[in-house]
C-alpha cells in the first residue's frame, strides 16, 4: 500500500506530471504565472479544486453509471470551482480580485476532469485525495516555477504584491534580485510563458534522459559483474 | 420508467439539484459578507482619493448615470458628492479608458465643480505586468502625476503624453497605457465642467 502512495506521490510531482507531461491546463498555467504571486494563488485554488473533485467523485463512483458519469463529473467540478469563487470572493477580497477570471476558468482545466475520470472514478478515497493533493502540487510546483522564471527576468523581482495573497506581512517577502535598467519583457507577455514552458519540459527531459542512462550502466555494469562470477 | 435513458435523465436531475442546493446555500451565508467585502473595498477607495470628506456621506449622495461618451462605458457608472453647506465641492466619479493595451481601465477620479483634478487611482485593469501596470500606485506613483492638475481650453493639448506633445510621462515601452489613462481623465474632467446639473441630481444609487 505504501508503495502505491510513494507511485502515486512520482506520478504527481514528476513523471505525469499535469503541467510538464500531460501537458494539461495549460490555459490558466500560461495565463497567470507572469508573477510568483499569482501562480501561488492559482496553484492553492486549484490543489483545493482538485482535492474536493477527486474525493467526491471517489465517493460517488459505485453509484454513477459510466454513460452519464462525465457530466455529472463536469456538475461536480463546476460547483466545486463555484464554492470556492465565493468563499475567495467571501474571505480573500484582494486575490479574488488579483486572479479575476482565472478562478471561474478551473473549470476548464482539463487536469481535474482528467483525475476524476482516470483515477477517482476508479479508486477509494484515501488515494484519490492523495493522488489529488500530489496532481495538485504538481501543478502548483510548475506553477511557481513558471513565475519564477518569467517574473525574475521580466520585473527582477520574486514575490512581487505577494501582500494581496497573504495578507500585509507578506510585503517583506518581496525580494528584487536584479535591479537592471531594462528588463526582458518578452518573459511576462504570452510568448514568454510558452518560452519557459518549453525550456522547463526540456530541462525534465533532460533530468529523465541522464537518469535512464545512468541506470542503463548501472544495469550493465551489474550484468558484467554477474557473468563474471558465474564464469 | 425503467429505460435507462430516462433513468440516467432522472439520475442527473438528481444530481444537478444536489448541486445547485449546495451552492445556493453557499450563497446565502457569503452573500454578507461579501457584500460587506465590496463596501469596504469602496469606502477605501473613496477615502483614498478624497480624504477630506466622510466616506458614508458619499455614499449616500451618489448618482448613476451612463455616459458612454465621456465615461467609456455602456453600463451606468457612479458618481459621488461631497456636498459643503448645501454646495457640491468635489465629484468622485468611476470613469473608464476604453482603449487600454488589453482591454477597459476602470478609474476612480476626485474632481473638483471647475475641472481640478485631485486625485485619480486605477480600479481594476488587464495591462502587461512590467509594463503598462506603473498605472497601479504600487508599482509607480505615476498616478500622482494628475494631482491638482485642471483641464481648461487653453491646456487642452498639453493632456496627452510627452510623446504627443504634452505634460504626461508616458512608460518606457508602453504609450497606450498611460495615454488612454490621460484621456480618460480629461475626458472626466471635461465633463464633470461641462455638467453642472449633476450637482442637482436627485440621488438615485442603490442603497449600499
Amino acid at each position: 500500500m505504501s508503495q502505491n502512495y510513494k507511485e502515486l506521490a512520482t506520478q504527481g510531482l514528476w513523471s505525469n506530471n499535469p503541467g510538464l507531461v500531460q501537458l494539461l491546463g495549460l490555459c490558466p498555467l500560461l495565463a497567470v504565472t507572469n508573477t510568483v504571486t499569482n501562480a501561488l494563488g492559482l496553484g492553492i485554488a486549484t490543489l483545493l479544486v482538485l482535492l474536493g473533485s477527486n474525493l467526491v467523485v471517489s465517493a460517488i463512483r459505485n453509484w454513477v453509471p459510466r454513460e452519464i458519469r462525465i457530466p455529472i463529473f463536469v456538475l461536480v467540478i463546476a460547483s466545486f470551482v463555484t464554492a470556492v469563487e465565493l468563499l475567495m470572493n467571501a474571505f480573500t477580497y484582494n486575490l479574488y480580485l488579483a486572479l479575476g477570471i482565472f478562478i471561474p476558468l478551473i473549470v476548464t482545466n482539463c487536469a481535474i476532469i482528467g483525475r476524476a475520470e482516470a483515477f477517482a472514478s476508479k479508486n477509494p478515497m484515501l488515494p484519490s485525495a492523495f493522488d489529488a493533493l500530489m496532481m495538485g502540487l504538481g501543478f502548483t510546483a510548475v506553477l511557481l516555477a513558471l513565475g519564477a522564471i518569467r517574473e525574475l527576468l521580466g520585473q527582477g523581482t520574486l514575490f512581487d504584491g505577494a501582500d494581496a495573497l497573504l495578507g500585509p506581512w507578506a510585503q517583506a517577502l518581496r525580494v528584487e534580485v536584479l535591479a537592471l535598467d531594462h528588463y526582458f519583457i518578452v518573459a511576462l507577455l504570452p510568448p514568454g510563458a510558452f518560452i519557459a514552458m518549453g525550456l522547463l519540459i526540456a530541462g525534465k527531459n533532460a533530468i529523465d534522459q541522464r537518469k535512464q542512462r545512468k541506470q542503463q550502466v548501472k544495469t550493465a555494469i551489474t550484468r558484467a559483474r554477474v557473468t563474471g562470477t558465474i564464469v | 420508467m425503467n429505460h435507462p435513458i430516462s433513468k440516467n435523465a432522472l439520475l442527473l436531475a438528481l444530481v444537478a439539484l444536489i448541486c445547485v442546493s449546495i451552492l445556493t446555500l453557499i450563497q446565502q451565508l457569503t452573500a454578507p459578507r461579501i457584500a460587506e467585502q465590496r463596501l469596504a473595498n469602496r469606502m477605501a477607495l473613496l477615502h483614498d482619493v478624497l480624504p477630506a470628506a466622510a466616506e458614508q456621506q458619499l455614499l449616500d449622495d451618489c448618482i448613476s448615470i451612463t455616459a458612454p461618451e465621456w465615461l467609456g462605458r455602456n453600463s451606468p457608472q457612479l458618481i459621488f458628492r461631497w456636498r459643503q453647506q448645501g454646495a457640491v465641492s468635489a465629484f468622485v466619479v468611476e470613469t473608464t479608458a476604453p482603449d487600454g493595451y488589453s482591454g477597459t481601465i476602470d478609474l476612480m477620479v476626485a474632481i473638483t465643480p471647475d475641472g481640478t483634478v485631485l486625485a485619480a487611482r486605477t480600479l481594476t485593469h488587464q495591462e502587461t505586468p512590467g509594463l503598462g501596470d506603473k498605472i497601479e500606485l504600487r508599482k509607480s506613483d505615476w498616478m500622482h502625476s494628475f494631482a491638482n492638475q485642471t483641464v481648461h481650453e487653453a491646456n487642452l493639448r498639453r493632456w496627452a503624453v510627452r510623446k504627443d506633445g504634452g505634460d504626461f510621462d508616458q512608460f518606457t515601452g508602453a504609450t497606450i497605457t498611460p495615454r488612454a489613462v490621460v484621456n480618460a481623465i480629461k475626458r472626466t474632467a471635461l465633463f464633470i465642467q461641462q455638467h453642472p446639473e449633476l450637482a442637482e441630481q436627485p440621488a438615485n444609487c442603490e442603497a449600499f
